[in-house]
């Protein structure tokens, strides 16, 4: 039967600081949307040169 | 294009109200509005792509969650393409929050509600809130332990804020009409309102947009010798 395999039975790993307790995948998940955030910003968008010429 | 080309084909004003409503709508969003073919140049831009992308997230949750309705939990928890297709579900919809979290911080800083665009920016908040709750509602709807696990912990939740008489997480058949109808349908009418008022009022140019535009025409004015 591999149906039983499909259940996920297990918890999340959870980090606990203080009063703030966070689980794994979701703080892999913020961290993945900072990065990108951090990314989006300071990497260049590749322009087509030659039209912002012909716009100036 | 100025309100009085639009109507220049109606050489009589309107009469009927259907008349008065497509000539308010002509006026307000023409398609050269609806369906631009060029964008600011300040659009060129990493950030300005995340409102594209949560569409496009969107529309694969959609597309996913269609055929899971159509297939059943037997299939998507038993068969190997329903797993696949059940996680493509989850996945989209981890992608749809992650854009559009990007897409309201970078929003925020650029005070994206300027220009008239308060309307803008509260339907984009609306949309964030009903997603938050088609998320809980399909955390829910998983019928596995997980699920159980979620309905039960936030059940005591939604019982002390006083919603759960009419808001009940352990209502799998209330759960399912309000995951797969109810809130799709809202955030589906609450998207396509906020996508049309960034078509009224274009995309929200940077908080220095302006005095960039002035540094060019001012070295434009000298010949670019600065």
């Amino acid at each position: 039967m591999g149906f039983t395999t499909l259940i996920p039975t297990d918890a999340a790993t959870y980090l606990t600081w203080g009063w703030v307790s966070v689980s794994v995948p979701n703080l892999i998940a913020i961290l993945v949307t900072l990065a990108l955030l951090v990314l989006a910003v300071l990497l260049p968008f590749p322009t087509d040169r030659d039209h912002s010429e012909d716009d100036s | 294009m100025s309100a009085t080309a639009t109507r220049g084909d109606h050489a009589v004003p309107p009469e009927t109200w259907i008349g008065r409503l497509r000539g308010r709508m002509e006026e307000t969003l023409p398609y050269d509005k609806l369906l631009p073919e060029r964008q600011p140049s300040y659009v060129a831009s990493w950030i300005y792509v995340f409102g594209v992308l949560t569409l496009a997230a969107l529309a694969m949750i959609i597309a996913s969650g269609v055929v899971l309705s159509l297939q059943g939990p037997a299939w998507y928890h038993l068969s190997s393409t329903g797993l696949f297709v059940n996680s493509l579900h989850f996945w989209s919809v981890q992608l749809f929050f992650m854009f559009m979290t990007i897409h309201l911080i970078g929003k925020f800083w650029m005070a994206a509600w300027r220009g008239n665009r308060a309307k803008t920016w509260i339907s984009g908040v609306l949309c964030f809130l009903v997603a938050i709750g088609a998320g809980l509602t399909g955390y829910v709807l998983q019928t596995n332990f997980d699920s159980q696990w979620i309905a039960f912990e936030a059940k005591d939740g939604l019982n002390a804020v006083g919603v759960g008489a009419w808001f009940n997480v352990a209502d799998l058949g209330q759960m399912m009409l309000m995951h797969v109808f109810l809130l799709p349908a809202v955030i589906a009418v609450l998207v396509v309102i906020h996508v049309l008022l960034v078509r009224v009022h274009g995309v929200v140019p940077p908080l220095d947009a302006a005095r960039v535009d002035e540094i060019r025409a001012g070295s434009a004015s000298d010949g670019g010798a600065r």
